[in-house]
């Protein structure tokens, strides 16, 4: 989106606004005595600020505090998660989630990293078989090479007699 | 092996550049006007959810008249500026049978709401919760605007603010046809 010229008054007003409905949304749940089922900080731990395409838990700006005034809303109406999640898609389109979904090209985030994994097993399941037969050779042609030529034996025998 | 492991490698390049050609703004439209061979409106007959309620509407159902296809959101400064060129405008194609069309992306409905009661719009405003109708006019920014002759074709693009001469195109448009 086209970066927004925001006067500090336009953006300092619409942070004291969104602070206020934080504060005020509170009260008005307690007062009609509804039981929150998620809070705040779980939700913006999903959702992105849409216009600023970060995680709203580290967005800020007017537009950051209007979504978090809004899930609060939803919060003291005493929605869950995936309840509000999908209302929030309803309002902003599926891009207002964190996680990617799990249609079209986005699916190659799921599948990339699967076939990555499957592709090292793989790699390791076929050069298992070489790297032990390369062991074997190698430890077969160290105890040939420690092995004693007949004379040498024949000479050790001698000299282990000697000590009988 | 080594083949496998470039194999694997060249799907993976393959796949990062897909992405990246898939996720940039499709402009077609704009090649295609700028040659004035004039394209259809896509997705003309996609309805949408009238914002404020109201049932569903699609572009389809203003055949016949000159449209001025306006994508906004109440966040968006630039829309804010624009609104009331937009409300003249709207009265000025009335007369002529033609209209403004909003379209609002990425934004709360009760915020909408708000923006059309501070600027008092009179004109129609859809809701594109999933952005896939502003997608298939290649809108990744906001104002976007597009004219739409009586013919459901789209005979002016701005990608930005619009301003009085883009207006008044579209209100000649209106008159001629």
């Amino acid at each position: 989106m086209r970066a927004p010229r925001k006067s500090l008054a336009t953006a300092a007003a619409a942070a004291l606004i969104a602070a206020a409905a934080l504060i005020a949304l509170p009260a008005s749940q307690a007062a009609a005595g509804v039981t929150p089922r998620t809070t705040l900080p779980i939700i913006q731990r999903q959702v992105m600020c849409v216009t600023c395409k970060i995680p709203l838990e580290v967005a800020e700006s007017p537009q950051a505090n209007l979504e978090r005034a809004y899930i609060q809303g939803l919060i003291n109406q005493g929605m869950g998660e995936a309840e509000i999640k999908r209302n929030l898609v309803a309002q902003y389109g599926p891009t207002v989630l964190a996680m990617p979904s799990t249609h079209g090209f986005d699916l190659a985030v799921y599948l990339v990293p699967l076939a990555v994994v499957l592709a090292l097993i793989a790699t390791v399941l076929a050069l298992l078989p070489g790297w032990r037969r390369h062991a074997r050779e190698r430890a077969a042609a160290l105890t040939s090479s420690r092995s004693l030529s007949p004379a040498d034996a024949d000479r050790l025998d001698s000299d282990l007699a000697r000590f009988d | 092996m080594p083949a496998l492991a470039c194999l694997f490698g060249a799907c993976v390049v393959a796949l990062l550049v897909y992405g990246l050609t898939t996720q940039s703004p499709d402009r077609t439209l704009d090649e295609l006007v700028a040659r004035r061979q004039y394209p259809l409106a896509p997705n003309a007959t996609r309805k949408l959810p009238v914002l404020g309620g109201g049932g569903q509407r699609s572009l389809s159902s203003l055949e016949g008249k000159v449209v001025v296809l306006n994508f906004w959101a109440s966040w968006c400064e630039p829309c804010q500026l624009e609104a009331p060129l937009l409300e003249r405008a709207q009265s000025r194609l009335e007369r002529y049978g033609g209209t403004v069309l909003g379209v609002t992306y990425l934004d709360a409905s009760t915020d909408s709401e708000s923006f059309v009661r501070k600027y008092h719009l009179t004109y129609t405003s859809l809701r594109d919760a999933t952005g896939s109708f502003a997608h298939s006019y290649g809108t990744d920014q906001l104002p976007e605007s597009f004219v739409i002759n009586r013919q459901g074709r789209i005979v002016a693009i701005s990608r930005g603010e619009i301003d009085e001469a883009f207006l008044n195109h579209a209100v000649a448009l209106a008159e001629s046809s």
